[in-house]
């Protein structure tokens, strides 16, 4: 089937999260959509497959106009989308998933089923059990299903959204044998990622998503030095560095090791020095978030130890952790910062040690005011946290940090905000580290990585790169490394 | 005052209308005219002293009960397990009294000991039902619910086994206590003026702990968002025991007074619903500590009232459980409606 | 023997309310929501079930009644939690209170008068087979419609195509709702159905298992917090949680039973038996996400880590993951 965007376009707020969309995709083709996070691919991909409408464009599919109201409208019309954690119904059987929701008489044939997923299944080289549940498949066995059931639904279009992250290598390679034999049979298929190496392996055409806007396409053979300017965009000149003095260790990680459901990182090994900015990029879900939190003491390692000034804390709860000088910024502001229904005095006399049983209302009004004033927040101490604006928040947030600190981590800091307010917390940040404070943050924006980080670590697929120089690298050898490309055995300091 | 304070006292106003709309509609079903009802409830909880006294005795656990899960719920925490833990209360009161009442001890201090002691039977309760939630994950509705059910038992077979009375085990209790070990009443009311200073005095405690100490605060934001509580430094899982701790004690401390100044013994049902009564008013004034005093006042003069229309017109007393629970649920769904409609606006 | 026959048979009568309300309120969970009233629907739509079926004679009228109650209660649960966006826990224990005090007060004019009860109709031949037969079918239509919706139950929610989706919107709504489900408004009709079962299981004990409504003395207090945790002990499934009530109906029957030779332990004792199980099962299975478990997971040495963890998600018998969650189609 013949995919045609024409000038889509999609608002949240003030964001323009799809800026005049076009694109064609013929039938038969593997198309690439490549960016970095926040450019607008999920969004575009959540419209043409029914989650969400388009504020304005037209979506024509073999010439025809559509209007895609919901999901099972873009099943209709035979596009099936493969999500990143596949919508599927863990509890039940594989059979019950591929069952449930296809219309028809109230007695289901089961045989006939499991007898097409069994052909299906063979077609592709995969083995499934159609008595077998869900919970027990891996990631990559319950992609496999979700492909097979939208076959079975008779989708034309399979837009497929970051399908390679958690999934092993011979499954990986199962996966593009499969997708390109459905290519040419006909299947349009979208592949949404930033692993530059599957999609110049794996596409026909790639297009380039940045800030919402499309910035360019491209066929293969690709150039991935041209893809990677695409999407991270020019050289960013560096400003003055002044390299910090190699002082107390706040952060010592010895072969640690961390593990969450879909990932295993080993063998980290890292030493941070008082007023030292670590930038840790890589896309969302190749390991940074549970790599912080371990630093932070929110999850337990599996292996190795974790030490704070020389004190080896590995193991202990996130309150010893603090007690220690570290402190941890969330990036879901609302969800895991702030307390939705308490105002601002309330935020800061509770993040300070009280002393007393009563709470004293005019030094924690005093307090209030002290900080707005200093982290510049537009709101009053009455303010509830929930009434400021999300850069506002922010600010709150870094407020809430008690000085003085050994190590501060966090996960996104400036992530939704508008310039100013970047630049603003960078500053306070900076100051801190004058004083000696560690930082070690979280970020998808290149720009901030390379601006502020003296060091950085590039997280990929699980796998982390030792320790960057900053000035060693350039915008283009950030976004290969983030892209899982230029890997070697001294970047990583494992064999590959 | 402000528009949507004026929206506010509506809504509640219009529940109230409500309410009373449908309980008229229920009065006529059940064959008694509507205003004549009213009135027998009204001169029924304030026709004499007697009937005053009567609020006051009923007022009294209910403030307790109220206050106490006022402290789970802003933790975050359906307490339903409040009534077991009441009975606890009356069961370890009635323990120590009957423990201490052949000894020499001057009563006032077996008394005392009796309700310390039905405190922390209370405390103990609670803090069941909050170690199998935090430790066991198991949900404090039904952890509280069955241990209710377990209290229950308990009371019966200690007031038809080893604690009943000389001869047969019966429904009416225990062996009353002699009457020194009763809690001084008013002439003869009923109605202990230390039981009722006492309450009156934990919910201005309760009032102060969650609006004017950093435990209340800590406690406030573990209730609405436990995460950032955490990051924040708070002891999570710390608050919320030392929540059901503290809720267990001052329900407890009902009981216990229960048995000190009312029925003077154990009986089977003991806590006569107060616990669940408690977890409705607290829902009503929408947790609002300020609301307690006026609201459960108001709740005690319909449970007494509506003893008079039981002995008028036959109806039965729950009548004034049936106004209570239509109340609550109007209010609920009046805060639904209200949502929708300022979202709107 | 014949004696013992003839009292596990009644106790299979007497679990027939209880398995009601049970089946409905999984049916209602399985779709994602809590219905905590169980306990004041089944108590007023006993009290209204009989006074219906006293005041026009006709039991079926009585019964259709109780469900209709049933099906109202829910009702407002469901528009409370969905569309209002109310906590379901509050609106349901409200309910749960008013429909009690509801049934009480309305019932007085029907106390303590006797009404009409369901007749015994032996089922022919099947009445006749040695020991099963005067076990299981020699008892009325309502507790052989106990039977028959337990199986019933258990075929449509594991075997039909709309019963994989109450399971689906249950489970994920989100990947129901891709889809095509609308799953609000299947939310609505399955807390009604369930509801309506619940209702039925008033009537079904005051006109038949202990004929007549005596107000507080009815003894059905309590049934309803009883069945919402045996919808959790029987992981919602009917097939399980029907085994719950049967031995929640046994004991309360060993209780009567053996009461005379056990003169210091009072029946209720035996008869609360089920809740401390029923919070040692909550225990086993919900021990895996503890966070102390977590953590001290973490700090086995891999192999075994991966044997317990085994372990506990083989115990877990964990609620649909989206009940008491509200749906927002984004």
């Amino acid at each position: 089937m013949n995919i045609e965007l024409r000038h889509i376009h999609k608002h949240f707020g003030k964001v323009h999260a799809n800026d005049d969309i076009v694109l064609n995709i013929p039938s038969g083709t593997i198309q690439g959509i490549l960016g970095e996070n926040g450019a607008g691919k999920s969004t575009l991909m959540k419209v043409l497959s029914g989650f969400i409408q388009a504020d304005g464009g037209d979506i024509l599919l073999d010439g025809k106009s559509v209007v895609i109201k919901s999901p099972a409208d873009a099943i209709r019309y035979g596009i099936g989308m493969l999500h990143q954690d596949p919508l599927d119904f863990p509890p039940m059987r594989l059979l019950d998933n591929f069952l449930l929701g296809r219309s028809g008489g109230l007695f289901p044939d089961r045989m006939t089923v499991a007898h097409d997923i069994h052909e299906l299944a063979v077609q592709f080289d995969f083995s499934l059990d159609p008595e077998a549940y869900v919970d027990g498949l891996t990631v990559g066995e319950r992609q496999q299903l979700e492909i097979l059931r939208l076959l079975w639904l008779g989708a034309r279009v399979l837009i497929l959204d970051e399908p390679t992250t958690g999934i092993s290598a011979s499954q990986k390679d199962k996966l593009f044998a499969t997708l390109r034999k459905l290519a040419a049979q006909g299947m349009t298929i979208i592949f949404v990622s930033h692993k530059l190496e599957d999609v110049e392996v794996l596409c026909h055409k790639v297009a380039v998503l940045t800030a919402g806007k499309l910035v360019g396409e491209a066929s293969a053979p690709f150039n991935a030095k041209k893809l990677v300017e695409m999407m991270f965009g020019k050289e960013i000149p560096l400003g003055a560095r002044h390299s910090p003095k190699p002082g107390a260790k706040v952060l010592q990680l010895h072969d640690l090791a961390v593990e969450d459901i879909r990932l295993h990182l080993a063998n980290i090994n890292l030493e941070v020095n008082a007023g030292e900015v670590i930038g840790v990029a890589g896309m969302e879900g190749s390991g940074q978030g549970t790599f912080i939190r371990a630093c932070a003491g929110l999850m337990r390692p599996v292996n190795g130890h974790v030490l704070v000034n020389h004190h080896d804390l590995t193991g202990r709860s996130y309150h010893v952790f603090k007690r220690n000088g570290v402190s941890f910024m969330p990036a879901s502001r609302m969800e895991e910062g702030l307390v939705q229904g308490l105002t601002l005095a309330e935020h800061f006399v509770l993040a300070e040690e009280t002393q007393g049983v009563f709470i004293d209302g005019d030094k924690g009004r005093k307090l209030a005011e002290d900080r707005i004033k200093s982290f510049n927040i537009r709101g009053t101490p009455v303010s509830t946290v929930e009434s400021l604006s999300g850069g506002n928040q922010q600010r709150a947030l870094l407020a809430l940090l008690r000085s003085p600190l050994s190590l501060i981590l966090l996960e996104h800091p400036t992530r939704g905000l508008d310039i100013e307010s970047t630049i603003y917390i960078w500053s306070k940040l900076k100051e801190r580290c004058q004083q000696g404070t560690a930082i070690l943050f979280i970020s998808s924006d290149l720009e901030e990585i390379l601006q502020y980080s003296d060091r950085v670590l590039v997280f990929f697929s699980g796998k982390v790169t030792l320790p960057l120089d900053v000035t060693s690298l350039t915008t283009a050898k950030l976004g290969e490394l983030i892209g899982g490309m230029g890997w070697t055995k001294s970047t990583s300091g494992r064999a590959e | 005052m402000k528009k949507s304070t004026w929206i506010n006292i509506g809504f509640q106003v219009g529940a109230l209308v409500l309410a009373l709309l449908i309980t008229t509609l229920l009065l006529l079903a059940a064959g008694a005219p509507p205003f004549k009802a009213y009135e027998s409830i009204l001169s029924g909880a304030f026709g004499s002293s007697n009937d005053l006294a009567s609020i006051l005795i009923s007022w009294s656990p209910l403030l307790l009960t109220t206050a106490g899960v006022l402290i789970t719920f802003s933790a975050g925490l359906w307490n339903i397990g409040v009534e077991g833990q009441m009975v606890l209360g009356s069961i370890f009161a009635t323990w120590m009294l009957r423990l201490l009442q052949d000894t020499n001890l001057p009563p006032a201090l077996i008394i005392i000991l009796g309700i310390v002691f039905g405190m922390i039977g209370g405390a103990l309760w609670a803090a069941l039902a909050g170690a199998l939630k935090t430790f066991g994950g198991v949900n404090e509705i039904f952890g509280g619910l069955g241990l209710n059910f377990v209290a229950t038992a308990l009371t019966i077979y200690l007031v038809f086994g080893p604690w009943k009375r000389p001869g047969v085990g019966s429904m009416s209790g225990t062996q009353p206590f002699d009457q020194k070990l009763w809690l001084p009443t008013l002439s003869n009311t009923g109605l202990s003026l230390w039981a009722l200073g006492a309450s009156i005095l934990v919910v201005i405690i309760i009032y102060f702990l969650l609006r004017g100490t950093y435990f209340g605060l800590r406690l406030k934001a573990v209730g609405k968002n436990i995460k950032a509580a955490f990051l924040l430094g708070i002891p999570t899982w710390q608050y919320s025991m030392f929540a059901f701790l503290l809720c267990g004690a001052f329900v407890g401390l009902a009981g216990a007074i229960q048995v000190t100044a009312v029925y003077h013994r154990l009986l089977p049902n003991i806590s006569n619903g107060y616990g669940f009564l408690g977890l409705l008013v607290a829902m009503l004034i929408n947790y609002q500590a300020i609301w307690v005093l006026p609201i459960a006042f108001f709740f005690a003069a319909l449970n007494v009232g509506g003893i008079q229309l039981q002995i008028v017109y036959k109806m039965d007393s729950s009548f004034a459980n049936v106004l209570q629970d239509l109340l609550v649920l109007f209010v609920l769904l009046g805060q639904g409606v209200r949502e929708r409609f300022l979202r709107k606006a | 023997m014949d004696t013992i026959l003839i009292g596990l048979a009644g106790v299979l009568a007497a679990a027939a309310p209880v398995l009601f309300a049970v089946i409905g309120e999984t049916i209602t969970e399985r779709a994602g929501i809590i219905n905590l009233s169980l306990n004041g629907t089944v108590i007023l739509s006993a009290m209204g079930g009989f006074a219906v079926a006293y005041v026009t004679g006709n039991l079926l009228l009585g019964f259709l009644f109780g469900m209709l109650i049933g099906a109202f209660i829910a009702f407002i649960v469901a528009f409370g939690s969905i569309t209002l966006h109310q906590s379901q826990v509050a609106v349901g224990f409200v309910l749960a209170l008013a429909g009690r005090d509801l049934a009480y007060f309305l019932g007085v004019p029907y106390m303590n008068t006797p009404g009409p009860t369901l007749p015994t109709w032996s089922i022919p031949v099947l009445k006749d087979i040695p020991i099963l037969g005067p076990l299981f079918f020699r008892l009325d239509i309502v507790t052989y419609l106990s039977y028959v919706v337990i199986i019933l139950a258990w075929l449509w929610i594991f075997r039909t195509r709309s019963g994989l989706m109450l399971q689906g919107i249950g489970e994920r709504p989100a990947a129901a709702f891709v889809r095509g489900a609308n799953v609000n408004r299947l939310r609505y009709i399955y807390t009604v159905i369930g509801g309506a079962f619940v209702g039925l299981a008033g009537p079904a004990y005051t006109l038949n298992v202990k004929a007549g409504w005596m107000g507080t003395q009815t003894g059905l207090d309590g049934i309803g917090w009883i069945a919402l945790a045996i919808v959790i002990f029987g992981g919602w499934n009917p097939l399980r949680a029907a085994f719950g009530a049967y031995l929640f109906s046994l004991l309360e029957w060993l209780g009567l039973v053996l009461q005379p030779s056990l003169p210091g332990i009072p029946s209720q004792v035996l008869q609360v038996a089920p809740f401390p199980l029923m919070i040692l099962t909550l225990l086993l299975v919900n021990i895996g996400d503890a966070e102390w478990v977590q953590r001290w997971l973490a700090s086995m040495p891999e192999g075994t880590r991966r044997v317990v963890a085994k372990i506990l998600r083989a115990m877990r018998a964990s609620p649909p993951a989206g009940l008491g969650v509200p749906f927002e189609s984004e």
